[in-house]
């Protein structure tokens, strides 16, 4: 009888081209293949130049892709990039696919985009895949049932050289989340939630898994949203079990299957999930029927509450490490412990981000805005994830929605997530961000960073203080607040 | 890559938690397009402020860099172990890393060894109480020695192999080409390619 295998076990045994040798700790490594290679400016030009230097090829440019999103602007794309540092870094990518025959999508092309919406909207990301990017967001694409992970350069490079990884193999943890979310509760919030509860190291080692009801009844779009932040508690990856959304999904995608292959690919597909009897080495359960609005008030990920709650004290934390982070954050963010998060007022609303930048994330803030007024002191930019959200948006009359509220409409790029662009706050400004980090720094030197879902994103927008949809006046259409129900 | 055996150094006690890849280097530096020539980037934020620990002598001249909890979490930037060299440290002592950044470590030589939290808390004081005092830390016997404080580290024997031979990873994963090949061969037919592109 074969052994009970959990779906990442599956996916790894799928790709193992050499066994390491010796069990346990100190096996030596899996040598694994990689089915897609997503590359994008920033982390790829040492790779290539140590190619070049030692004389090797790219051995499968049919298994690599590149775009450019971590440094273009979003505004006047069509002109020469300003920053001259950031146009010879887009310049050196675009001499490089060229040099070693990489498919890339330049800004201006309708495939540009952050590099993890691009996958899976041409349909090459697909379940039981290894996928690897030199970005730690490449969790991304686990929610497609796919093992993807974040890489550094150096292994960029040996992706390129071999299209294999030498990796040790991961821990399961299994992240149960089981009810159904109430109105203006979403995916980011399920995320959040998992991260106050187990850490920003709590996933070290592992390979999270996310199951449950609540999980099921998500769209792809918000399962994308949850495997993102797996990095953000420290896992190397996280995933969900392919099915039928994720098959309607797929379908027609232009590097989907298609004709027989499409059945043949479904057969397979089928065979990806977690065996009945398979365990895990650590099992999380979160309630979606009780889970709120989540909003973070520090500096880390995990430093996470209820919209509803109070900024925490450092007296609140039991470990001495936690209680002078929190002591550190606090002091950083510019908040006094016992604030109600729903007080604190914020300048800067950024929509955006691999996180939360997809159509239904456009959606779902543009019905909370529509026939609204969004305060007079908020700046608010919307940056959609890729050229070709941008269009299918705007197709559907989005962009107005954005522009009449006082919004900006950009275009697409990872933008004030990282403020590699000019896209970034200024000291001590505050920003309620649909994005992943809330780093000191991140979004700009000195800036303040609340992570918040989209429709919290839309509705702080509207009130100028961290808000949830239900605390807004019915708006004059009343329009419905969408969930992230398929 | 540089071989290491072992390395003794000024110690820098890191009082912080959670060190993320933001904080070793902001992503403006990350436009640049070469390998080295990172030094001014580490820590840049922090270093404007005159008490951080790396402007204080003999801190600034330190190589052995101690550090709290969760070191190197966030964005997957190898640019952090870039410029952690660059600056001329050798080796980070913690005592839990984060899985991408120990991996980028491994690659480039910079020893990541994971120490028991009591540990780097006794090393702490003593590199407090005393400053300027040398670390040593010794691969062969996976010890780190400090003043009178001798602790055992961890380091998977795969990566600590590596770094005691000084080992290019893609120069070993080319001896097992035929391997990769035999297995590109058996690659399901459905699996998508890149090339030739396929547009909406």
């Amino acid at each position: 009888m074969a052994v009970a295998k959990t779906l990442a076990e599956k996916v790894w045994d799928a790709h193992v081209v050499r066994k390491g040798e010796g069990e346990g700790a100190n096996a030596q490594p899996d040598l694994l293949f990689i089915d897609l290679h997503l590359v994008h400016e920033v982390t790829s030009p040492q790779a290539f130049e140590g190619l070049r230097l030692a004389g090797r090829k790219l051995r499968r440019p049919d298994l690599t892709i590149a775009t450019e999103d971590h440094n273009t602007p979003t505004l006047d794309i069509h002109k020469p990039i300003a920053d001259l540092t950031s146009r010879t870094q887009i310049q050196t990518l675009r001499n490089n696919c060229a040099e070693f025959g990489v498919r890339l999508h330049s800004l201006g092309d309708a495939e540009q985009g952050i590099v993890h919406v691009v996958g899976p909207q041409l349909g090459l990301t697909q379940p039981g895949m290894t996928v690897v990017c030199g970005d730690s967001h490449t969790s991304t694409h686990g929610a497609f049932g796919a093992l993807a992970m974040g890489i550094g350069t150096s292994e960029v490079e040996h992706v390129m050289a071999t299209q294999t990884l030498s990796l040790k193999p991961f821990k399961t943890m299994a992240i149960n989340v089981e009810g159904t979310l109430r109105p203006g509760v979403t995916a980011k919030d399920i995320i959040l939630a998992v991260i106050a509860k187990i850490g920003t190291g709590g996933g070290q080692g592992y390979v999270l898994e996310y199951r449950g009801s609540a999980i099921r009844a998500l769209s792809m779009d918000a399962r994308m949203t949850i495997c993102n932040m797996s990095i953000e508690a420290g896992a190397r990856a996280g995933l969900v079990a392919p099915d039928q959304i994720t098959y309607d999904y797929m379908f027609g995608r232009p590097h989907a299957p298609q004709g027989s292959d499409w059945d043949a690919a479904v057969a397979y597909w089928n065979t990806l999930r977690t065996d009945d009897d398979a365990a895990f080495d650590v099992e999380v359960d979160l309630d979606a029927d009780t889970l709120e609005p989540f909003v973070t008030w520090g500096t880390n990920p995990g430093q996470g509450v209820s919209l509803s709650s109070k900024v925490p004290s450092p007296e609140d934390f039991g470990d001495e490490n936690a209680k002078a982070a929190a002591e550190r954050a606090l002091q950083y963010m510019g908040l006094t412990a016992g604030t109600p998060m729903k007080e604190i007022r914020v300048d800067t609303v950024f929509l955006g981000s691999c996180t939360n930048s997809r159509m239904e994330d456009l959606r779902a803030a543009a019905d909370i805005i529509r026939g609204r007024q969004k305060d007079p002191n908020i700046r608010m930019l919307v940056v959609p994830g890729s050229a070709r959200v941008r269009l299918e948006a705007e197709a559907e009359g989005l962009d107005k929605v954005f522009k009449d509220f006082g919004a900006e409409w950009r275009f697409a790029g990872c933008s004030m997530c990282l403020g590699m662009n000019p896209d970034q706050l200024e000291v001590g400004e505050r920003c309620a961000s649909t994005s992943n980090r809330n780093f000191e720094g991140r979004q700009g030197k000195g800036g303040r960073t609340h992570l918040v879902s989209p429709v919290v994103a839309a509705a702080t927008a509207i009130r100028g203080t961290l808000s949830s949809p239900s605390d807004l006046d019915p708006a004059p259409e009343s329009a419905a607040i969408r969930t992230n129900a398929a | 890559m540089e071989k290491f055996t072992t390395h003794t150094g000024i110690g820098v006690p890191l009082r912080q938690s959670n060190v993320d890849t933001d904080q070793i280097i902001p992503a403006v530096y990350l436009k640049r397009i070469t390998r080295t020539g990172f030094e001014d980037a580490l820590f840049s934020a922090w270093r404007k402020d005159p008490a951080f620990i790396l402007n204080q002598a003999p801190f600034n001249a330190g190589s052995v860099l101690v550090a709290g909890p969760d070191f190197g979490t966030g964005s997957s930037r190898e640019h952090a172990v870039w410029a952690l060299k660059d600056y001329g440290f050798k080796t980070v002592l913690s005592s839990r890393f984060a899985d991408i950044f120990r991996g980028n470590s491994g690659k480039q030589g910079l020893l990541a060894a994971e120490l028991a939290q009591d540990d780097v808390e006794l090393i702490w004081k003593e590199l407090e109480n005393a400053p300027g005092t040398e670390v040593t830390v010794d691969l062969p016997s996976k010890t780190v020695s400090c003043g009178s404080i001798v602790a055992p580290f961890d380091i998977d024997d795969y990566t600590r192999w590596r770094l005691l031979e000084g080992l290019d990873d893609i120069g070993l994963t080319l001896q097992h080409e035929e391997d990769i090949t035999a297995f590109e061969a058996t690659r399901l037919a459905f699996m998508p390619k890149t090339l030739p592109a396929r547009l909406s």
